[in-house]
């Protein structure tokens, strides 16, 4: 009986440990997926509804690397941020740039250009999803069976994260992306041009878009519909988080992730994607400057 | 007894950690002319936001009555049915209709469906803005957009109107048209008048109530208020920094 | 009234003349072309119309529009499978939209929601609705006697039929009729509504909501009002989209949807009445035509038409081209 007793105890403390990593993959895939978002909105005001297709591209990059025969880490973490970065500095340059101050026109200009991306990669790859095999096995947790590239994911994004809060706190180039949220004039008194440092901060949204992407490609079957899949709940993240950088992409994917992964525990998924949907409404009924609007004001 | 239009019990009004408007009794009575002046950031456009509900007043900010009416609470909208009309610091119309039909939208509350038209006529008639009356707002100067927003008050004949600045950026000949209006107006309504331009102040008469850092100062008439060292002392101090 | 009217210059003529000849050849359609796609394309434009109403004249953007038409479609096809009979049916796919958007509009108004943060809440809304309804498959998801049907929908409803006669049901020429009808009185009222005095504060609520709440107008109340009839636009439309298709899936409440019916309204021009439904209407078509091959993939020219107006034609195709005619007369 004795002996019962504790291997129900070790099941139920596995399975907490289960919910818990779930929990916390959630936050990171939230804040992953969301950071190229996130640093666009907060830095420039400006809305990338491109930004899934961008993500959707960083996969398909690695992908195509992989398949070619590159080494995948090498694929997901330096080319497929490359490809997109560059990709991100054309869109600001033809479209973006000459639509500043016009929040609602870029986000149409962007959906536009994001349906543009889904046509071409249609065309190119075609409408079969493509993959590439999790580079990372999985591993054993009691009775469970754990992916372990979601560790992997999990590491990265809180590499990110920490790098992001690093740059932003201890190097000029943060102090210029800081003040420079603050308005664009303070980027010209410390004698940046705004103009390039907005592209420049395009630039980087778009490669960290691109980076999710590759991360994120061992996952699942890639189509060229999948940007779609990301964009919502990105959109949402970032929005509640509000201005905010990292503050509030982090507490918003906290929230999120943590609701969606409870509820869904307790029920099913689609349950806790409907929840979290509705809690984000009713979030940003009370705080409608977004999280970072009501706490957290000065933070990077 | 003449109606009290309003008054502030103790109004305090906090931003962030700047105490913008510390424990002010302000108040005016039926077709009073006031002139409300201190230096840059004193609380004055903070006061008029209080007054009109643009910054909604909590019971923990102090006391707003309006012609007898505690607004604590109320929205812009309830404010104004009041009786209350104000034309902003920066000017707040309708750039993208026509002189005429922001003129018809304010007074269409007031005067219904007949009415609307002649009042919109004669408001046209006594701002002189017969040449504008089918060009876009948005097209007009600075000078006459003030004078437009002027007209969505005068379309309501208020009992109160608070004007924030209404000389800023005009000649010194429409500076005496604009005090002939505003004497014209306070013949009707109680007016508070901000205004850096002491000239301005001077022409205009009435009272005056310094404001400064918040809290009211000094308040008297014109002259006296003008004379008086610590007034001159915040001012030139303020104007050495 | 009419003397006002003659005064409220800024909004531009209505060309009476170009409408009733546009009717008169819409009235006349059927004896030259089969009517099935023009019916959907009228179902279309006015999904497209509501929304142009609601945005370009009161600025109430909705991301997530395709609540209302999904609202209206699913409505009908369960109450009338319930009932069996569709007036009813019909009603109720109208007034349930417009219900459900007062609410939705009253809680993002009234909380004073600014324009990004209300896009994200009509988004919202429409996406749990979306995945909801793809997530109901099973017989414990139904309503009455309509199984829900998950990613499948609910097929097999009875389509609309004669008032008051269950066994004389609506389709083909009759329906385009109907749809056309239905085209023709929405936009009758929403001319009268923006002539009333209603319509002209929506106007100013527009221009600067700020200045029209000082001038003592309620203005949330007013965009509750413009946004639940909206929705019963919406919703009326997708009650004769149901009605048409004889089946209805979550994919009406999607995304995609909601999008597209916001690039019709600014392709066609935002600010009138007209330019949404002939938006629909020819990119309708184009979407039709395009769906028949597999070359050039639809996303892609629409998504190149969205960027190219944004960029070079702002106020969308038929402001430019009255633009046009208006220069070229003074130039004569």
């Amino acid at each position: 009986m004795w002996v019962e007793t504790r291997t129900f105890q070790r099941v139920e403390m596995d399975y907490a440990a289960v919910v818990f990593l779930e929990i916390i993959y959630m936050i990171a895939f939230l804040a992953l997926t969301s950071a190229g978002l996130a640093v666009v909105f907060g830095m420039m005001r400006v809305i990338n509804l491109a930004h899934g297709e961008f993500v959707m591209i960083g996969g398909y990059t690695t992908i195509a690397c992989a398949k070619a025969g590159v080494n995948v880490y090498f694929a997901m973490l330096v080319v497929s941020p490359l490809v997109v970065g560059i990709l991100g500095l054309l869109v600001e340059r033809l479209v973006v740039r000459q639509l500043y101050g016009r929040m609602i026109d870029t986000m149409l200009a962007t959906w536009g250009l994001s349906l543009l991306m889904v046509g071409i990669v249609t065309f190119i790859f075609g409408n079969t999803a493509v993959s590439v095999p999790a580079p990372i096995p999985g591993y054993e947790l009691g009775e469970f069976q754990m992916g372990g590239y979601n560790l992997f994911i999990i590491g990265i994004a809180t590499l990110l994260i920490l790098c992001m809060w690093l740059v932003m706190r201890f190097t000029r180039l943060g102090l210029v992306a800081r003040g420079a949220m603050q308005s664009a004039d303070v980027a010209s008194s410390l004698g940046y041009d705004p103009k390039r440092v907005y592209m420049w901060t395009f630039t980087v949204g778009a490669a960290l878009s691109g980076l999710a992407g590759g991360v994120l490609a061992p996952l699942t079957g890639l189509l060229p519909s999948s940007g779609g899949a990301y964009i919502a709940k990105a959109f949402i993240t970032v929005i509640t988080g509000g201005a905010a950088v990292i503050t509030g992409t982090l507490s918003s994917s906290v929230i999120f992730g943590t609701i969606n992964q409870v509820v869904s525990f307790g029920s099913t998924p689609v349950i806790g994607e409907i929840i979290m949907l509705a809690f984000a409404v009713v979030l940003l009924r009370l705080m409608p400057q977004g999280i970072t609007g009501r706490f957290f004001r000065n933070a990077p | 007894m003449s109606e009290m239009i309003v008054e502030t019990r103790d109004l305090s009004m906090r931003f962030g950690g700047v105490l913008a408007v510390n424990n002010v009794n302000f108040n005016l009575r039926e077709r009073e002319l006031r002139c409300l002046i201190g230096p840059n950031g004193a609380g004055k456009s903070t006061l008029f936001k209080c007054m009109t509900g643009l910054h909604q007043i909590h019971h923990s900010n102090g006391r707003v009555f309006i012609r007898g009416h505690d607004v604590t609470g109320w929205r812009p909208h309830e404010i104004v049915q009041l009786g209350v009309g104000i034309k902003t610091q920066v000017p707040s119309v309708m750039n993208g209709l026509t002189v005429w039909e922001n003129l018809w939208l304010s007074a269409r509350r007031i005067h219904g469906k007949k009415g609307a038209s002649p009042e919109v006529d004669r408001v046209i008639a006594e701002l002189g803005l017969q040449t504008h009356v089918r060009r876009m707002v948005g097209e007009l100067g600075h000078g006459q957009r003030q004078i437009v927003e002027i007209g969505l008050v005068l379309c309501q004949r208020p009992k109160l109107v608070l004007l924030d600045e209404p000389a800023a950026g005009i000649t010194g000949a429409e500076a005496d048209r604009l005090v002939e209006l505003i004497h014209g107006i306070n013949q009707q309504a109680a007016v508070v008048v901000v205004d850096h331009d002491m000239n301005f102040v001077r022409m205009l008469g009435g009272t005056v109530t310094v404001l400064h850092q918040g809290a009211v100062l000094m308040e008297g008439a014109t002259d006296a208020v003008m004379n008086n060292a610590k007034v001159r002392e915040v001012y030139i101090g303020n104007r050495a920094k | 009234m009419i003397g006002d009217a003659a005064n409220f210059t800024s909004a531009g003529r209505t060309h009476w003349g170009w409408i009733i000849a546009i009717f008169i050849l819409l009235l006349l359609l059927p004896a030259v072309f089969d009517t099935n796609t023009p019916t959907l394309l009228g179902i279309w434009a006015l999904f497209a119309l509501s929304l142009g109403l609601m945005w370009g004249y009161a600025g109430i953007l909705s991301f997530g529009h395709a609540a209302y038409f999904g609202l209206g479609a699913y409505t009908y096809a369960i109450t009338s499978m319930n009932l069996g009979e569709s007036t009813a049916a019909w009603i109720f796919a109208i007034v349930l939209p417009a219900f459900v958007a007062a609410l939705i509009g009253a809680m993002m108004f009234y909380g004073r929601i600014s324009d990004v943060y209300m896009g994200v809440i009509t988004l919202v809304f429409s996406l749990i609705l979306a995945k909801f309804m793809g997530a109901t498959a099973g017989d414990a998801y139904s309503i009455g006697s309509a199984r829900l049907g998950g990613f499948n929908g609910i097929p097999a409803f009875p389509i609309l039929n004669v008032p008051g006669d269950p066994s004389t049901p609506i389709f083909g020429t009759a329906l385009y009729y109907v749809v056309l009808c239905c085209l023709v009185v929405c936009y009758l009222v929403s001319r009268w509504v923006l002539s009333s005095a209603f319509g002209r504060v929506l106007l100013g609520i527009r221009e600067n909501e700020a200045r029209i709440e000082l001038l003592g107008y309620n203005a949330p109340a007013y965009k509750t009002a413009i946004f639940s009839l909206s929705a019963a636009m919406a919703g009326m439309a997708g009650c004769l989209f149901a009605s048409w298709a004889e089946i209805v899936t979550p994919a009406l409440f999607g995304l995609g949807q909601s999008v597209e019916v916001i690039i019709w309204v600014i392709a066609g021009g935002l600010g009138t009445l007209m330019g949404p439904i002939i938006g629909a209407v020819l990119l309708g078509t184009m979407k039709l035509l395009l769906g028949g091959q597999t070359f050039i993939d639809n996303s892609l020219v629409i998504g190149a038409i969205l960027v190219l107006v944004v960029l070079l034609l702002p106020k969308g195709l038929l402001p430019t081209l009255m633009g046009w005619r208006n220069n070229m007369g003074n130039a004569v």
